[in-house]
């Protein structure tokens, strides 16, 4: 089955950061998607720009109304994700588990259709 | 629901000759349903993950054997006769629904279904996986217990409704979603890995238990629906003990079970009154029971690791030391308490505690220590800890406090016999009500 990893965290924690810290983090996360990829279950991944570059789409009677910022307006944002095909929930979620963002954010497992 | 499920009431331990006799077909149905009923779903649902639809196989493929083994006898294994029939039934809908985006998993289903016709002599029992399953993190804590006893047991939604004391519907739906969940979210019916034992397997038990408690708490055996929820719940015990029988902590929880279901009718007087346990009689305990827990606890512990169910079933057994000493083993119990205290950091443990210690060391020595719990929000809508405050209370002589604890432990309780008894204690206090 696919599952699409769902990355949510604080974005504002990013910046914060010193330089050595987000070395490690980044480094995390190309150690973890070398592992998804070696594991071949990896079918897809990227990161998002921050949320304040979001613009959210609406149609309501006909007219479309178009705002700024993201769908949500909640504490963590999604920042990114890993669409990987696993043969059930529970190796989903051994990977979510192993995911960088599982330390510091939540990840939402979502299975695909079909 | 499905007519599968009016076979799993009653068991029947009757099982087939070759001659066709009245009524036999149907006492062997029933007898295979309670057998067989779970591990039959186990197999039919093992790689499409669709429980509904291995459920509506089986109720067709059930009464398809009534119909049949009146007439033409009873097939000599019946378990396989009726894993044909519901693998037929799936093919069948398969072969009704190949249009649309279904098609495809249907045709794969049907492949999957011919290919696993060959195996019908020795039926694999993969029932723990199916438990597994229904007690996966990914699914409600709520609804655990009763998914389990639909899925591997064969109860109904209505009956499951009214032992857990929901409605109908209510419970219907929420079953239906956890199936949904089963199947969509690709929660596997396996047993899973190493690393994740020890929490899963703790959520299987948790499950089981919750089914005991649940019928257990019908101390008065108003409804029988529940009192027989609390023997399922030990058939299911049972059985995890039986496929796992070097885990400590699943004969931890079947000594505990055993242990309470000894005790069962001697919480009731002849005339119904409530009667706690210090004031019971040793000689209305099922001892059979009692040994078997015994042995069973005896057996976990060679097996070395401590857990909370074999610290229950411990407590339990050194309450009933009493039949041969004559005396509860309170300081074991106290050092028990510590332990599961330490465990969970539970406060209603913290609570029984220091019950026992009011044994060894006086009702004033633990009324300070639950006059240290009281901080605790949980525990002021906890109706046995007001029973323990007054109890306190009433032994220290602060007897107008002790009538205004019984008031609140009263009004919490919803057993009358045990609201009877409560009553008369408060009574026995000599005062005014206030």
């Amino acid at each position: 089955m696919q599952y699409l990893l769902m990355l949510y965290s604080d974005e504002a924690g990013w910046p914060t950061l010193s330089a050595a810290q987000k070395e490690e983090r980044m480094g995390a996360y190309n150690a973890y998607t070398e592992a998804l990829r070696k594991a071949d279950v990896l079918r897809g991944s990227n990161r998002l720009r921050p949320s304040n570059a979001a613009t959210t789409v609406r149609v309501t009677d006909g007219k479309s109304q178009v705002l700024d910022g993201p769908y949500a307006d909640s504490k963590e944002q999604l920042g990114g994700y890993y669409l990987i095909d696993v043969p059930d929930l529970d190796a989903a979620i051994s990977w979510a588990s192993r995911c960088p963002g599982a330390s510091h954010g939540t990840i939402e497992v979502r299975p695909l259709w079909g | 629901m499905s007519e599968a499920d009016e076979f799993c009431g009653d068991r029947h331990p009757g099982f087939c000759g070759d001659t066709p006799r009245p009524g036999q077909a149907r006492s062997t149905a029933e007898a295979v349903a309670r057998r067989s009923y779970g591990k039959l779903v186990a197999l039919l649902s093992a790689r499409s993950r669709n429980v509904s639809a291995a459920e509506e196989a089986l109720s067709e493929a059930f009464a398809a054997a009534l119909a049949s083994w009146p007439r033409s006898g009873c097939p000599t294994n019946p378990e396989a006769w009726l894993l044909t029939a519901a693998r037929r039934k799936l093919i069948d809908v398969a072969r009704h629904d190949e249009k649309g985006r279904l098609a495809a998993a249907h045709a794969q289903l049907l492949d999957q279904v011919l290919e696993e016709s060959d195996t019908e002599l020795d039926i694999p029992d993969r029932r723990l996986a199916l438990m597994f399953a229904c007690a996966h993190p990914a699914i409600e804590p709520g609804i655990r217990a009763p998914l389990m006893l639909q899925l591997v047991l064969g109860f109904d939604a209505a009956r499951i409704a009214s032992a857990f004391l929901v409605a109908p519907s209510t419970m219907g739906q929420r079953l239906s979603r956890a199936k949904n969940k089963i199947r969509t979210a690709g929660i596997p019916l396996r047993i899973p890995e190493r690393e994740e034992w020890p929490e899963r397997l703790a959520a299987v038990l948790d499950a089981v238990y919750a089914a005991f408690a649940e019928g257990w708490s019908d101390a008065g055996e108003l409804d029988s629906g529940r009192r027989d929820l609390a023997e399922e719940a030990l058939f299911l015990g049972r059985l995890v003990a039986e496929l796992l029988p070097e885990e400590p902590e699943v004969l931890g929880l079947v000594a505990l079970l055993l242990h309470a279901e000894a005790r069962r009718r001697a919480r009731r007087s002849p005339a119904g009154e409530y009667v706690p346990l210090g004031e019971q009689n040793p000689a209305d305990w099922d001892q059979a029971l009692i040994e078997e827990a015994e042995s069973l606890l005896q057996r976990a512990s060679a097996l070395g690791a401590i857990g909370r169910y074999q610290l229950e079933a411990a407590l339990q057994s050194a309450h009933v030391a009493r039949r041969r000493s004559g005396r509860a083993d309170w300081p074991a119990i106290v050092v028990l308490y510590d332990a599961l205290l330490a465990l969970t950091d539970s406060p209603v443990v913290a609570l029984n505690r220091a019950l026992a210690v009011a044994e060894l060391e006086g009702a004033a020595a633990a009324l300070q220590l639950i006059d240290g719990l009281s901080a605790d929000p949980r525990l002021l809508q906890y109706q046995p800890y007001w029973v323990v405050r007054a109890d306190l209370l009433a032994r220290t002589g602060a007897a107008a406090q002790a009538r205004d604890a019984y008031d609140v432990a009263i009004g919490l309780e919803r057993d009358p016999a045990v609201r009877r008894f409560l009553q008369a204690r408060q009574a026995a206090l000599g005062l005014p009500k206030s």
